[in-house]
């Protein structure tokens, strides 16, 4: 009983902001490229599609219209986060309105009833978020690229983060969907402590009182949580109301704590700890063109949904340069793809032997800045960081 | 022992959330015979509006009166405007009916107040905690909302049970054809109970405002339980709302409190958390399934 957004209202809101500075080259060129983006727009995690979609449209703007200098649209559609629903999206893109190039997907549950469907009909996916560990490994695919990370690691460098600040025991908790499990196991892997509790909560949950009295109970050094978007809100929240927000500290990984949550969650969120592979304070040119551009465009500082599918946008326009400016030929378009020709807002990047980013990760502190709570960054913990699944593709 | 305490308390907080959504839904669905799938979009809409007001102006008694006011006008307005055309039409025209304002609604708060969750700060004196026993805290915004909701529990039993207006509504949802004959202007009476649902369902968001996420869509993910709270209870039984609420709340807390505990005794730790998670998330609807074999018509049914 979820609801959606209509897909007119959705068409006419993402190719409106779109269209006006298309309309020229495409009459002079013939009709752009078209680029199928599913993302979610309703629901609790409405703001992180949101964001993706925003950016993705900030990237053709800044370049009058073009990625790569080949002129391109945006067909954006809400999946609702229902698997179900993006599968369908997928399919009459790919049979109607003949789209070949995806990206937008958010939750990994959504990108796995969506990624096959494009495969299977030729056509190529390039992920702005979600990157779940079965695609990752022997499943991967040559038309199948990461350009955010892979799931595990986000929670690897969480892991990691948490052996730095020196917690020896640790109660982790993520959402019973591929992400969440995703989620533990990569906490697990570069975690040197013991774990004391691990609890799957539910992807539709608001209320999280009964896992507050366990923690209370577990007495653990720390708490490592993945909640994304809405999720993450209703749980710090509770935390700083059952009263541990002062006694037991949380470490987090990136989605359970971006600009959104930030704002939403206000004085609770202060001091807290995350791992992440970019932050909005990063020193890099490229990096400040895009903030300066995001702020500009929509006045609110973008999350790292917005970064990923800037990026995305990026990698995608040096692919279509690298392959002539169409998708026709899928060898030329990976070829020019796995060179990473573009300069990413997050520094280092490149694509590891599955098409899946080679990065670093940071630590970032929830701290006050003139006043204002932001997110800043503290130190690299992780360098030239791939994937666990890599090993196990064969290209 | 004081954990068992503390998630029972945690149970009876969530049913009693519940209870203030439920007890809206099932006098609609009750006396009305209208399945109001739109009943989520009035605690968003309570919601949103005592966020608002609470930014604007600061003042939490400002926010309670904007946010009931908004849920309550707008309930009304929907009765007057939509609902009204509906009540002689089958339930499926009033399904898509309902639906569609989910749609209008939720678009509706995008464009108002855009796709970011709001800020809800809760006031100095609200936010901190209690030992309710020695070694138990426990948040008092959340005995607040035990607090309240007992209240209006009680306060609706008396409403129902005590006055002119309650006979009307009792009597409504058993002989409608009576009430009509006798004279009263039945229509005036089903714009006032939607009104009162509405203001519940109102109510019952701007409690929940400070503790979960204010965003377009939270009225869906909290209107499947109430569903499932209503149709345990008996539909159309104010009585049947507050203790299918109550057994609801405490069971959903309890299963995903102890259900993992209990399998890890006899299986691998990663294998049972993910199993009791999964068991547990089953259970308020194998209890729904369990009162539907045993008693059809709910645990305590009005038209009994």
């Amino acid at each position: 009983m979820t609801a959606s957004i209509t897909r007119r209202g959705v068409l006419a809101a993402g190719t409106a902001l779109a269209a006006a500075p298309l309309a020229a080259p495409a009459i002079a060129q013939g009709a752009p490229l078209r680029i199928g983006v599913i993302t979610t727009l309703s629901g609790p995690g409405g703001y992180l599609g949101a964001d993706a979609r925003d950016a993705l449209l900030l990237a053709a703007e800044m370049n009058d219209g073009r990625l790569g200098g080949v002129p391109v649209q945006f067909v954006v559609e809400d999946d609702a986060l229902r698997p179900a629903q993006g599968k369908q999206i997928a399919e009459r893109f790919i049979r109607n309105e003949r789209i070949r190039l995806f990206t937008g997907v958010i939750f990994s549950n959504v990108l796995g009833a969506v990624v096959p469907d494009v495969l299977d009909g030729n056509g190529i996916y390039v992920s702005c978020n979600a990157g779940p560990s079965n695609f990752a490994g022997r499943e991967c695919h040559r038309n199948y690229f990461v350009v955010s990370w892979q799931n595990d690691n986000l929670h690897e460098s969480a892991g990691a983060l948490a052996n730095i600040m020196g917690y020896r025991r640790v109660f982790i908790l993520a959402p019973n969907y591929q992400a969440g499990r995703d989620a533990l196991t990569g906490f697990k892997r570069l975690f040197q402590g013991t774990v004391t509790n691990e609890v799957y909560t539910r992807l539709d949950q608001t209320d999280y009182a009964a896992e507050m009295a366990q923690i209370r109970a577990a007495r653990p050094d720390a708490v490592y949580h993945f909640h994304p978007g809405g999720l993450g809100i209703a749980f710090i929240r509770q935390y700083a109301q059952a009263g541990l927000l002062g006694t037991i500290p949380q470490v987090l990984p990136a989605p359970s704590m971006d600009v959104g949550t930030l704002a939403a969650v206000g004085d609770a969120a202060e001091g807290i700890d995350l791992s992440s592979h970019w932050n909005s304070d990063f020193d890099n040119e490229e990096n400040r063109r895009f903030v300066e551009a995001f702020r500009r465009r929509y006045n609110r500082i973008p999350t790292f949904y917005a970064q990923q599918a800037y990026d995305t946008a990026l990698a995608i326009g040096a692919a279509l340069r690298g392959a002539g400016g169409t998708v026709d030929n899928t060898e030329a378009f990976r070829t020019a793809m796995l060179r990473a020709d573009f300069r990413s807002t997050r520094g280092s990047f490149r694509f590891g032997p599955n098409q899946h980013p080679i990065q670093d990760w940071y630590a970032l502190k929830v701290e006050r800045v003139g006043g204002q709570l932001a997110l800043v960054t503290k130190r690299k913990i992780l360098e030239n960081h791939g994937d666990a699944y890599a090993a196990q593709c064969r290209l | 022992m004081a954990l068992l305490l503390e998630q029972l308390l945690n149970g009876v907080q969530l049913g009693v959330t519940l209870f203030l959504l439920a007890a809206g839904l099932t006098l609609v669905f009750g006396i009305m015979g209208v399945i109001n799938l739109a009943h989520g979009s009035l605690y968003m809409i309570g919601a949103f509006a005592a966020a608002w007001v609470a930014a604007q102006t600061g003042s939490v008694l400002l926010a309670l009166l904007g946010g009931l006011a908004a849920a309550a006008v707008v309930g009304m307005a929907i009765e007057f405007v939509v609902l009204r055309r509906l009540y002689a039409r089958d339930h499926l025209d009033q399904v898509l009916a309902t639906f569609g304002l989910i749609l209008f609604f939720n678009q509706g708060m995008v464009i108002l107040f855009g796709r970011q969750p709001l800020f809800v700060a809760l006031p100095e004196f609200l936010s901190g905690a209690v030992e309710v026993l020695p070694g138990v805290p426990y948040p008092v915004y959340r005995l607040l909302i035990i607090a309240c909701g007992l209240l209006v529990a009680l306060g609706l039993w008396l409403l129902i049970q005590r006055t002119r207006i309650g006979m009307l509504v009792r009597a409504g949802a058993t002989h409608r054809e009576m009430v009509r004959a006798l004279g009263v202007d039945i229509r005036l009476l089903y714009t006032l109970v939607f009104g009162l649902g509405a203001l519940l369902a109102g109510f019952a968001g701007i409690m929940a405002g400070p503790v979960y996420s204010v965003n377009v869509g939270m009225g869906e993910q909290i209107l499947i339980l109430t569903f499932v709270v209503v149709v345990i209870g008996g539909v159309g039984s104010i009585r049947g709302a507050m203790y299918g609420a109550l057994l609801v709340g405490i069971v959903d807390t309890l299963l995903r409190a102890y259900v993992p505990g209990l399998l890890r005794g006899v299986m691998d730790a990663s294998q049972a958390d993910m199993l009791g998670a999964g068991l547990a998330s089953m259970g308020v609807y194998l209890l729904m399934a369990l009162v539907l074999l045993l008693k059809p018509r709910g645990l305590f049914p009005a038209h009994a």
